[in-house]
């Protein structure tokens, strides 16, 4: 995904470049930066990227919208884009219009379940989910005894306990009690729990390859400034092969990334191709955020471990999307567990299907 | 952003899915016919001329070269599909590869019109192999430190000196080596080399095998005394050699050969652990499956790139540093799994007798074609490092 492939990003980087500069945002202690490039965004149309025109959103194509997201990623953007995208999405499955202003989806963790009554209340609890303080409303997947359902819920409705990640981003625990939604309806066929997950894990995936590139760019430029021993530390070959080593984790993670992205915004269902694509990108990529990360730091030394720093934008969150819509742990285990329900002999026909 | 490094998702076309099942079908065939044996890695028998000159009438060696010199002008992607089913089926591919991935295309750029006539046919039909001559004992990765010699003669170059480390030379019809025809000069240190075209198997040539800690013998020390090369076989610029072999790195260092020489083992732990894996086999496959897929899909990417008539030079080592690294990790990382696999699994001898090879093969890998070091040394000019 070239930058400049189309509008959507070039305007999206645009709004990033002037209104969510890393060091600006980074020396602003009260937030200022927020609602500017919040309402930026909004203008622009760009949080319901993923969203048709009669549903209320501006209809871009699901790879415009991946393309989106690891932009989004190259500046470490804190405000709730993906997470508005990605619940514009499920809504846009049960054909549920979207409201303005903020949202987040829920379950995001594979783990927790959310349930329909037979009174048309939703009841349960989810953790970890990303921007739920800031967010007006709800996009849900829960289960009714008929099925999957996807429901738009007034975030008003529901408790929300703060919390924080890694990366000092909201992640919070969100419990509905019998709460009834503003709309609902029953999810499509091929659209359950685990397409949100695997969906939401490749816009995760498409963040940390974003923030790895940046973290790449701002090392490499650290060590051609930084002297010490009366030289450049880019001249050192433990660093360079350091940095070739990241630029290699970057690599991978783009790759998986925006591999994952054009399998699923290709793909007709989610077979099991897709689904190697997805979970092996959240796999890859997580794999990249530790050890691309622990290389940009060990190339900054001191100063990349300070607030005042730039670089603990990045690596800390690239480190806390791990933990969103499946870990890589989780990944691991369900994408090995198929693996071996398929058979050995039908594992390399699964990885050279594309 | 300093690193453009960028592996665009590459979708295989339609016609290479067609092709992927007539490979995987040709193979099945001539493993029933008993050419060879997918689960045994580990044979003597590496070299099996009549296997490629099957694989040659098929129309896949060369594929992507001119219809003129017995290629078939098809894509790097449709190669790509040959080359990866050849290695995940194990398949004997000593004979034709170097000459179909390397030798072929440096001849194609700069031998002269007969000699690519006489030549670039017979590698298409499977009929000749090819060795490379780079490493001497005194110059591995420093390739400009090489001392064998071409003293200019009546009608060509006498080579006197040795190469070493040359894998398949002790079966090889041909080599493509460097040798050095003039001294370094004071502004390029890798000034003097030119690359030659050498006929094997003459007076002048000695071939000794060297044994490897595998058990196998696939390198050798090749010694040249006195030995006549005509002009005509000079390849590209004399002295000029340095300018030659870098662009050609990317054919060299991207192919699925750079991350599946160890793959047999993963199948095999597959098959080992069965449909209901536990937790911690089920998560080790896991993440081997997601690492590999990745690096599928970068290789591929750099093939497209290649196709689109790029030199990918930096990609191609991106994916050579990480690909080899995996490849090497790999049997350690199934022997940690293995651990756990039921004593009644009826492939376990099969498991335990790859491993053992797999094991000992592993430290190759990050040194043949380019060592990890290397690489990264490329990879970080890439980076505008030095």
């Amino acid at each position: 995904m070239a930058e400049s492939d189309n509008i959507v990003v070039e305007t999206a980087e645009k709004i990033f470049a002037d209104l969510a500069d890393p060091q600006t945002i980074n020396n602003d202690k009260k937030g200022a930066w927020q609602a500017p490039l919040w309402q930026a965004l909004s203008e622009a149309g760009l949080p319901l990227s993923w969203v048709p025109d009669d549903l209320g959103g501006s209809g871009a194509s699901l790879a415009d919208g991946f393309a989106l997201l690891n932009a989004a990623g190259r500046f470490a953007v804190a405000v709730p884009l993906a997470e508005t995208m990605l619940a514009g999405w499920l809504l846009a499955q049960a054909k549920i219009a979207s409201p303005e202003g903020e949202m987040t989806v829920l379950p995001a963790s594979p783990k927790d379940r959310i349930t329909l009554d037979a009174d048309g209340s939703l009841s349960g609890r989810a953790r970890g989910v990303p921007f739920a303080k800031a967010a007006k409303h709800l996009a849900v997947l829960a289960h009714g005894k008929d099925g999957a359902v996807i429901a738009l819920v007034d975030a008003s409705k529901a408790r929300t306990e703060s919390g924080l990640n890694v990366g000092y981003d909201h992640s919070d625990t969100v419990t509905l009690d019998k709460v009834q939604p503003v709309t609902i309806k029953p999810a499509p066929d091929g659209v359950d729990q685990t397409t949100l997950m695997l969906m939401g894990g490749v816009a995760r995936s498409l963040q940390i390859a974003g923030a790895l590139e940046s973290m790449l760019d701002i090392s490499v430029r650290y060590s051609n400034e930084r002297v010490a021993f009366e030289k450049k530390i880019s001249k050192f070959q433990a660093v360079q092969h350091n940095l070739a080593r990241l630029a290699g984790e970057s690599a991978a993670a783009l790759a998986a990334a925006t591999s994952a992205a054009d399998a699923i915004a290709n793909a007709k269902a989610f077979d099991d191709a897709v689904y190697l694509e997805a979970a092996s990108a959240k796999i890859r990529c997580a794999e990249a955020a530790e050890k691309g990360g622990a290389i940009a730091h060990q190339v900054h030394g001191a100063i990349g471990f300070t607030m005042e720093h730039i670089l603990h934008r990045y690596s800390l969150r690239a480190l806390a999307w791990r933990d969103d819509f499946g870990s890589e742990s989780h990944w691991a285990v369900e994408l090995g567990k198929l693996v071996a329900s398929r058979g050995a002999d039908e594992l390399w026909p699964l990885v050279a299907s594309r | 952003m300093t690193a453009a490094l960028r592996f665009d998702p590459i979708r295989l076309p339609e016609k290479c899915e067609q092709l992927r099942k007539e490979v995987r079908a040709f193979l099945a065939e001539e493993i029933a016919a008993g050419t060879f044996d997918p689960h045994k890695p580990n044979r003597e028998d590496t070299d099996a001329p009549e296997f490629s000159r099957r694989v040659g009438a098929k129309g896949w060696l060369g594929m992507t070269w001119p219809k003129k010199y017995g290629g078939q002008e098809r894509s790097f992607l449709e190669r790509y599909v040959v080359t990866e089913e050849m290695r995940v089926a194990n398949a004997p591919t000593r004979r034709f590869f170097v000459a179909d991935r390397q030798s072929g295309p440096v001849l194609l750029k700069y031998a002269p019109e007969h000699i690519k006539m006489d030549i670039l046919p017979r590698i298409c039909r499977g009929e000749i192999c090819f060795a490379i001559g780079m490493s001497e004992p005194n110059s591995g990765s420093d390739l400009f430190a090489a001392k064998t010699r071409a003293t200019k003669t009546d009608g060509g170059y006498l080579i006197n000196g040795t190469k070493i480390w040359t894998s398949s030379a002790h079966i090889a019809d041909y080599m493509i080596a460097i040798f050095r025809t003039s001294q370094p000069t004071k502004e390029n240190r890798r000034h003097g080399l030119t690359q030659f075209l050498v006929k094997m198997k003459q007076p002048g040539i000695q071939v000794n095998p060297i044994g490897q800690i595998t058990g196998q013998y696939e390198f050798n020390e090749v010694v040249f005394t006195d030995f006549f090369v005509p002009d005509d076989h000079v390849l590209g610029e004399v002295d000029g050699a340095w300018k030659q072999a870098t662009s050609e790195l990317a054919y060299e260092r991207s192919g699925p050969e750079r991350f599946l020489e160890t793959y047999y083992v993963l199948t095999e732990l597959v098959r080992a652990v069965g449909p209901n894996p536990d937790t911690r086999s089920a998560e080790g496959i896991g993440r081997l499956v997601a690492q590999l897929h990745t690096m599928r899909r970068m290789s591929v990417s750099v093939a497209g790139m290649l196709q689109a008539g790029k030199e990918p030079v930096v990609e191609a080592s991106i994916v050579k540093d990480i690909g080899t690294v995996w490849e090497q990790q790999l049997p350690h990382r199934v022997r940690d799994l293995a651990a756990f696999v039921e004593e009644t699994a009826t492939n376990r001898e099969t498991l335990e007798r790859q491993l053992d090879f797999a094991i000992k093969t592993a430290p190759k890998l990050t040194i043949q074609g380019g060592t990890t070091e290397v690489l990264r040394g490329i990879i970080a000019r890439g980076l505008g490092l030095r």
